[in-house]
């Protein structure tokens, strides 16, 4: 089936990109994030694409992920079954308390409750000086998976990452098929409408941003991994929206397209960094433009689309 | 506490309300009438700040600084319009909050440019130095009094403005129906612009305000603009006296909370970890604050909008 | 024949600001029975059904389904109750297929909507169910276009089709035939004709020929007030209804 390839040649890309000459430290650095960034990315892309939720707070879903892997090492507890429960919990409980309230607005309202969540998050976490505070703190360990020290294999990490992140896409995109994603999205299109049938939106738009959530909170453990040190700046307005811009780069409504979305975001990033130290002047600009001239993003370009 | 300490915040607490406010009026109006939300808003706050204190470095006085830096704030905003959002007025939030953030990302670095990334100084007017005795040992800054004086000048004109005169009758009526407005013939793209610059100079006339006693640095706008947001939908969208009883209100819990709340926190804790948990509650109790009314009340203080 | 009402609309009242919407109506629908409500515009119909339905909140009054209270209820809860409604401004899915927003009715009706895995385009009993409304109101052939891309008419049947794939006990029409030419009128009043037996309809429509074609009841209401209900005859002989409304229309 044709909606098939452009995601099962991106899986295979990356699962075949260590071996394809980006094998070196640096590069599976870059991959990793894309993965992890991705995975964060195709959950807030079933909240905005799916249900029409612009979500303006979802770095904090990661944030609570990452700073429950904090908690635990500061506590001797790196194991994953412990670790990843909790993490995923915390994030999901997080996702849980902020959108039942956010939920009951729409549009602007919205968006502007979702940053301010975000802010929250963002506030107490650095206020939390037996965390580092702002300064951020470094991990003990990495987490361990069955005893063994597994995840600071790079290689290991790597294709643990892209499996994590092949599950979320499957999930999300079966959910999305499915008569759940049936319901966020005609409510997108028409609420009172969803209504007149018989159901309330909202169970459905909460488990949804729930899900987002959860899902943000196993990028986070993994964030916390590869970086091997968390900080606030994790959970700042202005992750949340790279979150977005990557959503929107790879082309609204489409999951593949949010990890398409977060590979060009990390490589645009990378190289502009390059560049010049003011790399965000040239990148403001580019998000403006393609936001005015880039409509159908990256998934766009790739794959003709017939029916959304 | 001592009651001194308590009045000293409140009144701090006042001030940095009124600020709030002069920000947030800006916010509300543009949303209100245009249906544009606008993260860029708080660049506004900084740029307003970073004119008024490199012109009155210029200058040698705080007053020419000030007056120079409105329209300078007002230009900015101008052209910020033209180039970038007014081709986003038709389109869906998500676009323009992403614009927005955009510009935003645009702007901090661009100042750090230009001004570097060190935080400007800017000295308090002779007039205004000094402080004035609210009660016997107990002094005032007269700065402070001076932008709540400044402030509730303002809002007072923007009221008369608002509900007064012609273009404030269509600035309201542009807000519950923007296409009827541009039915009956007014130029809707005019009045959006007057809106947008009006809105753009209150928020640079707050940020020459705050110059000199906060600090001018990069980024010093996405906190009013969060804040801003709070008020917004504390106070419901549109109208005037909304945004001004929320700014209030918000300014004074937040101030009074920072001061309150790690004393509070000492009936239960430890001093040290008091102060932590102080410090994280009271940057949390707006947001709090904000949670309740959207549980309680999601239109808003003073709900102007029908559907 | 008196079966107990299957709708019972007791004393509601609503204003909005100064303006009297709604004026202690009283009114009743029986299994089976086709009941019209005419009226001059603004006399507040479409408020009316939007008190039944939820959409709206009375001020005072009552409002019986199947013996249920259902005043106090969500729209959702209703629909589930058993009530359906068409929107006199049509409220389709303009991005889904015709098909899928008959189907997405059906799914509503069928068991939990909390499913994850299976494709719900593959399910054959939505689907099924989806063509069976289709087949009713006469839009069989346009399963597959966008519902943006119908014409003005054919929504208004769109809308039937829906209400319909929510197995309603009583249907609830807005103005169905507004806008509809003179073949779509003549199929759509024999669609409702065939429909009477099924289900209780209360109709708001202009269509004066339609309504006294299909009514077995009417009810006048003007300024928000029921003036008059009985037979269609009665009303039409009514001076009071004559002078308010039938006489600024040709009847």
């Amino acid at each position: 089936m044709r909606e098939w390839v452009v995601p099962l040649v991106l899986f295979a890309g990356l699962a075949a990109a260590p071996f394809a000459g980006f094998g070196e430290g640096y590069a599976l650095t870059l991959l990793a994030r894309t993965m992890i960034l991705g995975m964060a990315a195709v959950g807030l892309a079933l909240l905005v694409g799916g249900a029409g939720l612009v979500s303006l707070g979802h770095a904090a879903t990661l944030g609570v992920g990452a700073y429950a892997v904090v908690v635990l090492d500061a506590n001797g507890i790196t194991d994953a079954t412990t670790v990843l429960p909790v993490a995923i919990a915390a994030a999901a409980l997080f996702a849980l308390a902020t959108g039942a309230i956010s939920l009951r607005t729409s549009g602007v309202h919205f968006i502007m409750i979702t940053l301010a969540f975000g802010q929250m998050a963002f506030f107490t976490a650095s206020s939390l000086a037996a965390y580092g505070g702002d300064d951020g703190y470094t991990l003990f360990s990495r987490t361990e998976v069955a005893g063994t020290r597994l995840l600071e294999d790079r290689l290991a990490f790597h294709y643990v990452c892209l499996g994590l992140l092949g599950l979320t896409y499957l999930f999300c995109r079966a959910a999305l098929a499915a008569r759940f994603g049936r319901v966020l999205r005609a409510a997108r299109e028409n609420a009172l409408r969803v209504r007149a049938v018989g159901l309330d939106p909202y169970p459905y738009r909460l488990l949804a941003y729930v899900l987002a959530g959860a899902i943000g909170g196993l990028a986070g453990v993994l964030l916390a991994n590869a970086a091997e040190f968390v900080a606030p700046s994790y959970l700042s307005w202005q992750r949340s929206g790279e979150l977005l811009f990557m959503v929107i780069l790879g082309g609204l409504g489409s999951l593949h397209g949010a990890i398409l979305g977060a590979l060009a975001y990390v490589l645009l990033e990378e190289w502009l960094s390059h560049l010049t130290e003011h790399w965000r002047m040239i990148f403001g600009p580019l998000l403006i433009l393609s936001v005015l001239f880039f409509r159908g993003g990256l998934a766009g370009l790739l794959a003709p689309r017939q029916r959304r | 506490m001592s009651p001194e300490l308590l009045l000293v915040q409140a009144l701090n607490g006042l001030q940095f309300g009124i600020l709030l406010f002069l920000v947030a009026a800006g916010l509300t109006l543009v949303f209100g009438v245009m249906d544009f939300i606008n993260l860029a808003h708080g660049v506004q706050y900084m740029l307003g700040a970073y004119f008024g204190a490199s012109l009155a470095a210029a200058t040698g006085s705080f007053w020419l600084g000030l007056l120079l830096a409105l329209p300078a704030a007002l230009l900015a905003g101008l052209v910020l319009e033209f180039l970038v959002f007014r081709h986003l007025y038709d389109r869906d939030h998500l676009a323009q909050v992403l614009a927005t953030f955009g510009v935003i990302l645009f702007l901090n670095e661009g100042v750090k440019l230009v001004w570097g990334a060190a935080p400007l100084q800017m000295p308090i007017p002779a007039l205004l130095e000094g402080g004035v005795a609210l009660m016997p040992g107990l002094q005032y800054p007269i700065y402070r009094l001076g932008i709540i004086g400044a402030g509730l000048a303002t809002a007072l004109l923007l009221w008369f403005l608002v509900d007064r005169t012609r273009a404030g009758m269509l600035v309201r009526a542009g807000a519950t129906n923007p296409e009827m407005v541009s039915a009956l013939g007014v130029d809707i793209r005019r009045l959006f612009t007057l809106v947008f610059g009006f809105g753009a100079m209150l928020a640079g006339f707050a940020g020459v305000m705050a110059a000199p006693i906060l600090s001018v640095e990069p980024g010093m706008g996405d906190t009013p603009l969060i804040l801003a947001f709070v008020v917004i939908v504390i106070g419901g969208i549109g109208p005037i006296r909304g945004a001004f009883v929320a700014a209030l209100l918000v300014g004074l819990i937040d101030t009074l909370g920072r001061a309150a709340m790690p004393d509070l926190m000492r009936l239960f804790l430890a001093p040290s970890p008091a102060r932590q948990a102080g410090a994280a509650i009271a940057s949390m109790l707006v947001y709090i604050l904000m949670a309740a009314f959207l549980a309680f009340r999601p239109a808003g203080l003073f709900p102007v909008r029908t559907g | 024949m008196t079966a107990d009402p299957l709708l019972r609309i007791e004393g509601l009242s609503k204003r909005f600001g100064g303006l009297t919407v709604t004026d202690e109506v009283w009114l009743d629908v029986l299994p089976g029975e086709i009941h019209a409500v005419i009226g001059p515009n603004g006399a507040g119909k479409t408020t009316l059904i939007n008190e039944v339905s939820g959409v709206v909140a009375p001020d005072s009054g009552r409002i019986l389904f199947g013996g249920l209270d259902i005043t106090r209820l969500s729209m959702p809860r209703r629909i589930r109750a058993g009530l359906a409604r068409s929107f006199q401004i049509t409220c389709v899915l303009p991005g889904f297929s015709v098909l899928e927003n008959v189907a997405l009715a059906a799914q509503a009706r069928d068991g939990s909507s909390f499913r994850f895995l299976r494709p719900v385009a593959k399910e054959a009993r939505l689907n099924a169910a989806a063509r069976e409304a289709l087949d009713a109101v006469g839009l069989a052939d346009r399963a597959t276009m966008p519902a943006g891309a119908l014409s003005h008419g054919e929504k208004r049947q769109l809308e039937l089709a829906i209400a319909l794939a929510t197995r309603p006990r009583l249907l609830l029409l807005d103005e169905p035939l507004a806008g509809a030419g003179p073949e779509e009128t003549e199929r759509l009043i024999a669609l409702l004709d065939r429909l009477r037996s099924d289900y209780a309809i209360l109709l708001v429509e202009h269509d004066m020929r339609a309504v006294f074609a299909l009514a077995d009841r009417i009810s006048v209401l003007v300024y928000g007030r029921v003036v008059a209900t009985g037979a269609p005859a009665a009303i039409r002989a009514n001076p009071e209804v004559r002078a308010a409304y039938l006489g600024e229309d040709e009847a």
